[in-house]
């Protein structure tokens, strides 16, 4: 019952782009298809999972023994970065065709502050490990969620008539601000 | 002349908010109010200065193929200063903005200053850069804030000058896409 809540809280509730404001970039600059959107967020849903495990278990078993909490935002974003690279060349040679489908979104990733955020919220909130990888895999489908529907919208945008000065980031801005609108609808399904 | 043209590029004509677009994720989540989106900006151009100060520094002595690595330790150094400072001297500021000070690490601004100016300026010109799109970046971060908390509060700098509620929904996330979504089309306008 408690992982069902921090799933739906972590999908609807607090989605993470639309209401925590994280990973926006990738959300405006990768929906312009549903195609390049679901692999978006493939990627992002393996390295977010994988990230926030390693993380947890670095600032667990290295950081606070030493009484090093505060080199967290240094080394996290290292061990992102490491992983991202990793993953990369793992993918490569063990599973060329999900390489293709993923790979050029991989770099992408490092600079996505979803990434960071999750394994940061994830140490602020008190999580065990299970919760963590929970919270974060649920966040990640959130994150894909947002981005599918926003791609799916962007598509039909391409045919509408916008005004000249609302081309471009404006209105795809727009369209996000009316989509969190519908979100605030999920508000209160959890406490 | 050039020198500054530096400085000021970034709060205009190079505005890293409203012309390059970059950094979107404090710009929206921090600008609840007017007072918030200042302590973010300022935040951020103190990163901004130090890491292009250092970068410019350091740039000739780093191999090519790491310097990314190289710079992101660079700015989390400095981000990690100012997330000890704001803990200690502005706790209140420093609850509200949360997880978005250690966010600016990767925040695409520093990092793209970083790439893009210091690594092949001279210091004083990275030093200039770093304060003039920090000052930017504030005064965009300054204004989305305030507008956010007129419609939304009916106050500015926590001044109430209305009495009742306001707009709620501009202080909420639906807002600031919208708020932020008007301010970039009106600049495109202004800019021809």
């Amino acid at each position: 019952m408690e992982y069902l809540i921090i799933i739906i809280a972590a999908i609807f509730v607090n989605n993470v782009v639309l209401s925590q404001f994280l990973g926006i970039c990738p959300f405006l600059g990768v929906s312009n298809k549903i195609d390049t959107s679901i692999g978006m967020a493939g990627a992002v849903t393996f390295v977010i999972v994988l990230a926030t495990m390693v993380t947890f278990l670095i600032q667990h078993y290295v950081l606070n023994p030493l009484g090093v909490g505060f080199m967290q935002t240094i080394v996290f974003i290292l061990v992102i970065a490491a992983l991202v690279q990793m993953v990369e060349i793992m993918l490569k040679k063990l599973s060329p065709a999900l390489y293709q489908a993923l790979g050029i979104f991989l770099p992408l990733i490092t600079t996505n502050c979803a990434v960071l955020g999750v394994a940061i919220l994830v140490i602020k909130k008190n999580y065990n490990l299970l919760e963590g990888v929970v919270f974060g895999g649920a966040t990640a489908i959130g994150f894909g969620l947002a981005l599918v529907i926003m791609a799916g919208i962007r598509e039909q945008l391409d045919l509408a008539n916008v005004p000249k000065g609302m081309k471009g980031v404006p209105i795809a801005l727009l369209t996000a601000g009316i989509l969190a609108l519908a979100f605030m609808g999920f508000a209160g399904i959890v406490k | 002349m050039s020198k500054l043209y530096n400085l000021t590029k970034g709060i205009i004509k190079e505005n890293p908010i409203f012309v390059i677009v970059l950094g979107m994720c404090p710009t929206l989540a921090t600008t609840s109010s007017a007072m918030n989106g200042l302590g973010m900006g300022l935040a951020t151009t103190f990163v901004l200065l130090g890491s292009n100060t250092v970068i410019s520094l350091i740039a000739r002595f780093i191999p090519d193929k790491v310097r990314i690595p190289s710079y992101i330790v660079v700015i989390a150094t400095f981000v990690t200063i100012v997330d000890l400072v704001m803990q200690a001297y502005t706790q209140s500021l420093y609850e509200k903005l949360g997880i978005f000070i250690p966010l600016i690490v990767v925040n695409c601004i520093v990092l793209g200053r970083a790439e893009a100016f210091a690594n092949k300026n001279s210091v004083f010109d990275s030093i200039l850069d770093g304060i003039g799109m920090g000052l930017g970046f504030t005064f965009a971060l300054t204004l989305l804030g305030s507008v956010r908390e007129i419609l939304g509060a009916g106050s500015l700098f926590d001044h109430k000058f209305i009495s009742g509620d306001a707009i709620l929904v501009f202080i909420l996330s639906p807002g600031a896409f919208i708020a932020l979504a008007y301010l970039i089309a009106i600049f495109n306008r202004l800019k021809k």
